[in-house]
């Protein structure tokens, strides 16, 4: 974006980098599109875990790194958009494509009252409060019984298999069924992951987001400047609660298994993903795309270690935070100014202007 | 006529009575300096004007329209700039960026329409080289003069400046006091908490001396100076 303003003035966001990472990401998805026909089903499930796993980080990342929103409960968004898009394909028979399009408008409900209470909550107060409104959603789901109870229940086989586009997958390719619906869930991870970062790349860049880093910045500030820190961090918390409960519905759409205990996992849902955007650079668009590559390598490499894994994920968050507080994309981004979303105005030209000082993400 | 008016606000922290019944009002561009001691209210008096806390009782009108429980983001969309003592800036977005999440929020415009004027105060208050810089690799007197120049982009009808002299050499100082004094001319009413008193009475109309969260003289200030309480409360001169 380029804005002339008169007296030879300019405004400038893009960068060099910048426009070739937009064609990359452009390759990237046009590559990923084609996925279920290049490599194995089982790899498209990884790619698939991926993709969801990105979409949560994406949606934390704003939440905390832009919003100041430190929330170690949105695995309440993922359980309640699961169940909500099992409740509608078991008891009503709604196809699952739009039972996890309600899922997300349902969590966007649930994120009214939640914030009700949450928002009255300060710095840690809150994060405790988010996680125990997610123990209280996850203590209601272990009563439902038409929905399994504590144990939990299954989709039906005939609604993954009548799915929207199955049977044209099947006509167009001979794809097997349980092949073709992996394939349906693994493209809308793929999309809802690219809408993700589209729109919060978007958002940043806009004047809204302009006032979002002033309210992560300094919030006392912000409002004596003008802006409404309150309606925007809440506007954020309702956004982040509607992609958290499609990537939730999406996750067990594919899953077809769900029980109380694993939807609501706060290690699962939350730890997992906070370690993910935290090595990878928090306040950063890229931070968590560099994260979410690196905890899976992780996983792959240590799933025999049983909890000796876990331990080592823990070290490596530690030592990350202790030499790259901003993640590694940001020391990386912090040496060398590379940046693939640039977000910065930089003004250019006029009477006196240096480029002064290192780029920050 | 008047653009603010207070009428007997005050406010307390448990035992401690930071204001007291405080009355006084600033008229459409007008000047009026704040004095008094440290520990005397002035800040918090900047607080309660800005709503940054509420008043437990009394009134604060605004432009004709009572303020007093209305939050700070509204009183700077009705027109009130303020500088913070301890300098606040959005260290991680450029001394440009700062002045436009002012520019385009405090004074209601799109984004592209504060870049000019942005530009425009950034060289006035000699910040335009530091344009690009992070905001918190900026020295003292830099983040000073981008506290005064934040609030000049929300286009202020009432500007609240705290102490933005403090710590400044005699050279800084008299081109700081030749930019309020612009500022000042061009209309926009100025409320200045300031230490260095030639500083203050080279650019307002009226001083208030404040002690202990109360009102101790409001008037011309030769006369304020001259008086013998304020002598012995601010200058703390023995008579």
């Amino acid at each position: 974006m380029t804005i002339a303003i008169p007296s030879a003035l300019k405004v400038e966001t893009r960068t060099k980098v910048s426009s070739i990472s937009l064609f990359v990401a452009f390759a990237v998805l046009a590559l990923g599109l084609a996925a279920p026909f290049l490599v194995s089903r089982g790899a498209v499930q990884d790619l698939f875990f991926i993709l969801t796993m990105l979409v949560l980080a994406q949606s934390w990342n704003l939440l905390a790194g832009y919003a100041g929103l430190i929330s170690v409960g949105q695995q309440v968004f993922v359980g309640f958009g699961a169940y909500a898009m099992f409740g509608a394909v078991i008891l009503l028979g709604v196809d699952p494509l739009l039972a996890i399009l309600i899922a997300g408008l349902l969590s966007v409900l649930l994120a009214i009252p939640t914030a009700f209470f949450t928002f009255r909550l300060y710095g840690p107060y809150f994060a405790i409060g988010t996680w125990v409104v997610a123990e209280v959603v996850r203590l209601l789901f272990a009563q439902w019984k038409a929905l399994g109870g504590g144990t939990g229940t299954s989709l039906p086989r005939e609604a993954v298999r009548d799915m929207v586009g199955v049977s044209l997958l099947r006509d167009l390719f001979g794809m097997k069924p349980a092949q073709a619906s992996d394939a349906i869930t693994y493209w809308l991870a793929l999309m809802l992951a690219a809408a993700t970062i589209g729109f919060i790349y978007r958002l940043l860049r806009s004047k809204q987001g302009l006032g979002l880093a002033a309210v992560r910045d300094n919030e006392q500030a912000a409002r004596a400047v003008g802006v409404d820190a309150r309606r925007m961090k809440a506007l954020v918390y309702l956004a982040t609660a509607f992609l958290t409960g499609l990537a939730g519905a999406l996750i067990y759409a594919q899953k077809a298994r769900i029980s109380p205990d694993a939807a609501f996992s706060v290690t699962d849902w939350t730890a997992y993903v906070i370690f993910i955007v935290v090595i990878g650079g928090i306040g950063t668009v890229e931070g968590p795309i560099l994260g979410v590559i690196l905890f899976f390598l992780l996983q792959n490499f240590m799933a025999d270690y049983g909890s000796w894994y876990l331990l080592m994920l823990g070290l490596a968050g530690i030592l990350v935070m202790l030499f790259a507080p901003r993640g590694l994309w940001g020391a990386f981004s912090d040496r060398t100014g590379i940046q693939l979303f640039p977000v910065r105005r930089t003004l250019i030209g006029g009477p006196s202007i240096h480029q002064g000082g290192s780029s920050h993400g | 006529m008047t653009l603010l008016q207070l009428d007997g606000v005050s406010k307390r922290f448990g035992a401690l009575t930071v204001a007291e019944a405080i009355s006084f009002s600033v008229g459409e561009g007008e000047a009026l300096g704040i004095i008094g001691p440290n520990g005397a209210g002035k800040s918090t008096l900047f607080n309660l004007i800005n709503g940054t806390i509420a008043a437990d009782s009394g009134t604060v009108r605004f432009a004709g329209t009572d303020v007093t429980r209305t939050p700070p983001m509204a009183r700077c969309l009705a027109g009130m700039g303020r500088t913070f003592q301890i300098p606040q800036p959005f260290e991680k977005l450029t001394v440009f960026e700062n002045l436009l999440v002012a520019g385009s929020f405090g004074a209601r415009r799109s984004e592209a329409d504060a870049y000019d004027r942005c530009a425009e105060i950034l060289h006035d208050t000699g910040l335009i080289d530091k344009a690009n810089v992070p905001a918190g690799g900026l020295t003292l007197l830099q983040r000073k003069r981008l506290e005064l120049a934040r609030a000049l982009a929300t286009e202020p009808r009432l500007l609240l400046l705290d102490e933005i002299a403090g710590g400044l050499t005699e050279g800084e100082c008299l081109s700081l006091v030749a930019t309020i004094r612009a500022i000042h001319v061009k209309g926009v009413a100025v409320i200045w908490i300031e230490h260095v008193l030639h500083a203050l009475t080279s650019v307002v109309e009226r001083l208030l001396v404040l002690n202990f969260g109360r009102v101790i003289g409001i008037g011309a200030p030769a006369e304020i100076m001259a008086s013998r309480e304020v002598k012995e409360i601010y200058l703390g001169i023995e008579i």
